[in-house]
C-alpha cells in the first residue's frame, strides 16, 4: 500500500529531523518508550543517531517477555513433568533463562531438547486446533503480552468455551501498560520528560487512556506508530510540547489509533479477565497491572488447575531473583542503558544470556547488541 | 511482540478473513473488527485483526505534514 | 519390484536391496558407472587441483514450491564446488530412507536429482542406501559429496579480500526459507514465494571468464547473506558495509518477514552467490552476472573497508546499524 510505504520515506525523515532541531529547546530531554517494537524499530532504523544533542530515547519495560516473572517460567517447566501436558508458547519465551538460584539457566528450549512436548505458535488460536486433534492431551498456553495481545487470548478462551474444549488452559501473565507508566513517572530513580506511547496497545486502549498520566505528572504522552516517520513525528510533537510547557496527550498514529480505542477488544478482555496486582520481572509488584480470571472462566486457569493456587509472587526481593551482576531491572526501568551493565557483551550475550533483556526478540539489550544501537 | 502489520482483506467467511500483505496471505480472525469488509486494510497482530486502518487518515497526516513543512521552509526563505 | 513402500529389507543388502538398486535407482540415473554397481567408481577426470565437498539434506517438507530435497541435494553440493571455482566432476549420494516411505515419492526425489544433475551436467557415480525403522527417520535424509577440478590460476578465498573491494549478490534474497515457511502447514500461509534452488556453476563460469580477478565467492545458504558476510569479515579482518536500499528482496518475502518479525538478511537461500571483486571490476562483474539466466537481478550491495572489522548496514536514512548473527536458525530443518 503505497501510502503506508510513505511512512518510511527517507525524504520526510530528513525533513522531520530538520523540524526537530528547530523545535528542540536545548538541554537534556529524556523520552521513554515502553514498547518492545519501538525499541527494535528505533535500533533498526538507527534513529538515535538522528537525535539532536540532548534528546535521549530511553527504553522502558516494553517487552512483555522480559517482564514475565521467573515464577511463570518455572511453573511452565514444572508442568512439563506432568503426563500428557503440552506447553504452547510464542517463540520468544523459549530461550528466556528462569533466573533464580540453581534454576538460573533453565529454559523451555533446553527442556524441549530433553524431550518435553513444547510447541511454538504464531497465534494463540492455533492451540484450539491442537486440542481438538489430540483430545487426550492437555494443552497449556503461556500467556504473556500487553493490551495488544490480551484480546486475542480472551477471544481464544471464549472460543474454547464455545467449542466445549476441556483440555485447554492458560498460564496467565498478561500485563497492563498504564499502571507501569504511573510507576515509571513517579519513580525517584529516573526523571522522564515525556512518553512515546505504544502504537498497538493504544489501538486497543485508545489515546484518551494516557490523559491521567499527562495530567498527573504534567508530561506529554504521544502515541507513535512504528515507521521512522511515525516515530519522528511523535518525538517532534513531544519536544514541541516540552518546549511550550503544554504537556497533554497527542496522537501521531491517527490512521490506526482513536481516542476511545477498540471497544470490542476492551469488552472481550473485561468479560474474561479481572484486574489484579502484577509482578514485573526486575521491577517488582505494580498494583493493578496484572490480570486474573473471572469466576466463570476459572476452569481455564492453569495455575489453579495444575499448580494449586493463583500465580504467587516470590517472597524474595526482586534483586535476589537474578544472577549476581544482572541489571535487567535497571535496564527495564530506564535507569541505565544496556551498555552500562557490566555483563553486557561479556558474560551476557545472545548466545549465553544471563537475563531476559538479552534474549527476548524485543529486549533492550538484544536491540543494543544486535544493532550496535 | 506488538508486531502488527497492515494487510488487505481479500475475503471473509463468518468471523475469519484471508488477509494479504504483498503476496502473502493468511487466515486471520476478524472478531475484533466487525466493521471490516473486503478491501479494508486492517492491522494484524498474532493472527487477529485489531483495527481497520484509515487510509484517508494516513494520506491526510502526510499531506498536513508536507504542507506544514513547506510553509516552514517558505517562512525561513522569506527571512533570508 | 512389488509393493508401494520401502521396507527394511530394501536396506538390508539382500535380494530386496539389489532389486531396489537394479529396478529403481540405477535406471533412473542411467549412467555406465552406476550400472556396474561396483563398491567404488573411478573419477571421470582429475587434475592436480581438486576440490571436494559434502552436505546432508534434512529439509522439511520434502517437496516445496520451487524444488524438493532431491534438487536441493544436487544444487547445494554443486554450488559449494562452484564457489571454490571448481568445475563439478562427479557426485556421490547416500540415502537414509524411513521404512514405509512411498516408492512413488522416492522415484520423484530420484528423478529430481537426475534432472538437476543432468542440467549441470554432473554424473552421479556412486551411492549407498540404508533403511531405518518407521519412526526413526523422517521420510528421507540425503547426503551428497561432490568432487570438482579447480582450473589453473583460480584462487578464491576470503583471505584475498581487501579494503575497497565490492560485494555483489546474484538476485533477491530470502526466497528459499520463505518458501519453506509457507510450505509448512503449521504456519498456515499461502504465498507466491518459490525457493530459488538452482545450480550456480554456470554463473561462476561466466564470472571467471569476465572477471578473473574475483577475490572470493560464497553460497549464501543457512544463515543467509548475514552468515556468509560475517565469515568474510572474520576471515579477512576487514569490515563490510551494506547498503540496505541496494539489497534485492521480493515484495512477498518482505511481507512475510514483516508479518513474522524476521529479517531477510538471515534467511537461507539455495541459489544465491555472494561475490567479492576489486572495485574497478565491479561494473563489469555486474553486467556479466546479469547476463546469466536466473541472475538478472544481480546487484552491487556493499563494499569492503578498513574502518572497523564489522558487518554493518546503511539505512535509507543515512544511519547505520551492525548486523550480528542470531544464535540459532530462525527456522529448523531449512535445508
Amino acid at each position: 500500500m503505497s501510502s503506508f510505504a510513505q511512512f518510511r520515506d527517507a525524504q520526510r525523515v530528513k525533513e522531520l529531523v530538520r523540524m526537530l532541531r528547530r523545535v528542540y529547546p536545548g538541554g537534556t530531554l529524556k523520552i521513554m518508550e515502553v514498547c518492545g517494537t519501538h525499541t527494535m524499530a528505533i535500533a533498526r532504523f538507527g534513529l538515535r543517531d538522528l537525535m539532536p544533542g540532548g534528546i535521549s530515547l530511553i527504553s522502558g519495560p516494553g517487552c512483555p517477555v522480559c517482564v514475565t516473572p521467573s515464577s511463570v517460567i518455572l511453573s511452565a517447566l514444572a508442568l512439563t513433568d506432568l503426563p500428557g501436558v503440552v506447553l504452547v508458547t510464542f517463540g520468544d519465551m523459549m530461550r528466556v533463562p528462569a533466573g533464580v538460584g540453581h534454576d538460573a539457566a533453565k529454559t523451555l528450549e533446553k527442556r524441549k531438547a530433553e524431550g518435553a512436548d513444547i510447541r511454538v505458535v504464531y497465534s494463540v488460536l492455533d492451540i484450539l486446533e491442537m486440542a481438538e486433534r489430540e483430545p487426550d492431551r492437555r494443552f497449556v498456553f503461556i500467556s504473556v503480552g500487553f493490551e495488544t495481545t490480551t484480546p486475542g487470548t480472551a477471544l481464544t478462551i471464549l472460543e474454547a468455551e464455545r467449542r466445549k474444549l476441556d483440555n485447554v488452559f492458560f498460564l496467565l501473565s498478561n500485563r497492563k501498560v498504564i499502571p507501569a507508566l504511573h510507576a515509571l513517572a513517579s519513580s525517584q530513580d529516573i526523571r522522564i520528560q515525556g512518553f512515546l506511547c505504544p502504537g498497538h496497545v493504544s489501538v486497543i486502549i485508545g489515546y484518551g487512556a494516557y490523559r491521567e498520566i499527562a495530567d498527573r505528572y504534567t508530561m506529554p504522552c504521544v502515541v507513535a506508530g512504528f515507521e521512522p516517520v511515525d516515530i519522528l513525528m511523535a518525538v517532534t510533537d513531544i519536544v514541541t510540547r516540552v518546549a511550550n510547557g503544554s504537556g497533554g496527550v497527542g496522537n501521531s498514529y491517527g490512521r490506526a489509533v482513536t481516542e476511545k480505542g477498540n471497544l470490542r477488544a476492551q469488552q472481550v478482555m473485561d468479560r474474561v479477565f479481572k484486574v489484579v496486582d502484577g509482578e514485573w520481572r526486575g521491577i517488582g509488584v505494580i498494583p493493578l497491572s496484572g490480570l486474573g480470571f473471572r469466576t466463570e472462566y476459572e476452569r481455564f486457569d492453569a495455575f489453579r488447575t495444575f499448580l494449586s493456587g493463583s500465580q504467587s509472587s516470590f517472597s524474595q526481593p526482586v534483586e535476589a531473583q537474578e544472577p549476581l551482576g544482572c541489571r535487567c531491572g535497571d535496564v527495564l526501568k530506564g535507569i541505565i542503558i544496556p551498555t552500562e551493565c557490566a555483563l553486557f557483551g561479556k558474560r551476557c550475550t545472545p548466545t549465553s544470556p544471563v537475563g531476559p533483556c538479552m534474549v527476548s526478540s524485543e529486549g533492550s539489550c538484544a536491540a543494543y547488541y544486535k544493532y550496535g544501537a | 511482540m506488538c508486531l502488527a502489520i497492515p494487510g488487505k482483506v481479500k475475503s471473509i467467511e463468518g468471523t475469519t478473513g484471508i488477509v494479504e500483505l504483498g503476496g502473502v496471505s493468511r487466515k486471520t480472525s476478524l472478531q475484533l473488527v466487525p466493521d471490516a469488509s473486503v478491501g479494508s486494510y486492517v492491522l494484524v497482530h498474532a493472527g487477529f485483526a485489531i483495527q481497520v486502518i484509515d487510509e484517508e487518515e494516513a494520506k491526510e497526516t502526510l499531506a498536513i505534514f508536507d504542507d506544514y513543512y513547506a510553509s516552514l521552509e517558505n517562512r525561513s526563505e522569506e527571512k533570508r | 519390484m512389488d509393493g508401494q513402500r520401502i521396507l527394511l529389507a530394501h536396506g538390508g543388502g539382500g535380494r530386496a536391496a539389489r532389486d531396489l538398486l537394479e529396478e529403481v535407482i540405477v535406471p533412473i540415473f542411467d549412467n555406465r558407472c552406476l550400472e556396474l554397481m561396483e563398491d567404488s567408481s573411478p573419477l571421470p577426470e582429475t587434475s592436480s587441483r581438486m576440490a571436494m565437498t559434502t552436505d546432508s539434506y534434512v529439509v522439511r517438507p520434502l517437496f516445496f514450491p520451487g524444488g524438493d530435497i532431491g534438487k536441493l541435494a544436487v544444487c547445494g553440493t554443486v554450488n559449494d564446488l562452484a564457489t571454490a571455482g571448481a568445475k563439478p566432476v562427479a557426485l556421490s549420494v547416500g540415502l537414509v530412507i524411513e521404512e514405509g516411505f512411498l516408492l512413488e515419492d522416492l522415484k520423484r526425489v530420484l528423478h529430481s536429482m537426475k534432472e538437476t544433475a543432468d542440467s549441470v551436467p554432473v554424473p552421479l557415480i556412486t551411492g549407498d542406501t540404508k533403511v531405518v525403522e518407521r519412526g526413526r527417520g523422517d521420510g528421507i535424509y540425503i547426503s551428497t559429496a561432490g568432487i570438482g577440478c579447480i582450473p589453473e590460476g583460480v584462487q578464491l578465498s576470503p583471505k584475498r579480500v581487501e579494503s575497497g573491494d565490492v560485494v555483489l549478490v546474484n538476485g533477491p534474497i530470502g526466497n528459499h526459507e520463505a518458501a519453506i515457511l509457507c510450505a509448512r502447514e503449521s504456519f498456515s500461509l499461502e504465498a507466491q514465494v518459490h525457493s530459488d534452488c538452482a545450480p550456480l556453476h554456470r554463473l561462476m563460469d561466466v564470472i571467471l571468464a569476465h572477471v578473473p580477478e574475483i577475490k572470493c565467492a560464497r553460497d549464501a545458504t543457512r544463515g543467509g547473506l548475514a552468515a556468509v558476510l560475517t565469515e568474510i569479515v572474520e576471515s579477512s579482518g576487514f569490515g563490510v558495509r551494506l547498503d540496505e536500499e541496494c539489497i534485492p528482496v521480493e515484495i512477498a518475502v518482505q511481507g512475510l518477514c514483516e508479518m513474522l518479525g524476521m529479517d531477510p538478511l538471515f534467511l537461507a537461500n539455495e541459489g544465491k552467490m555472494v561475490v567479492v571483486v576489486p572495485e574497478n571490476r565491479a561494473e563489469d562483474c555486474l553486467l556479466a552476472m546479469r547476463s546469466v539466466p536466473g541472475s538478472e537481478r544481480s546487484a552491487i550491495i556493499g563494499n569492503v573497508h578498513r574502518e572497523n572489522a564489522r558487518l554493518t548496514l546503511k539505512t535509507p536514512y543515512g544511519t547505520s546499524r551492525i548486523i550480528t548473527l542470531p544464535v540459532g536458525a530462525q527456522l529448523p530443518r531449512i535445508c
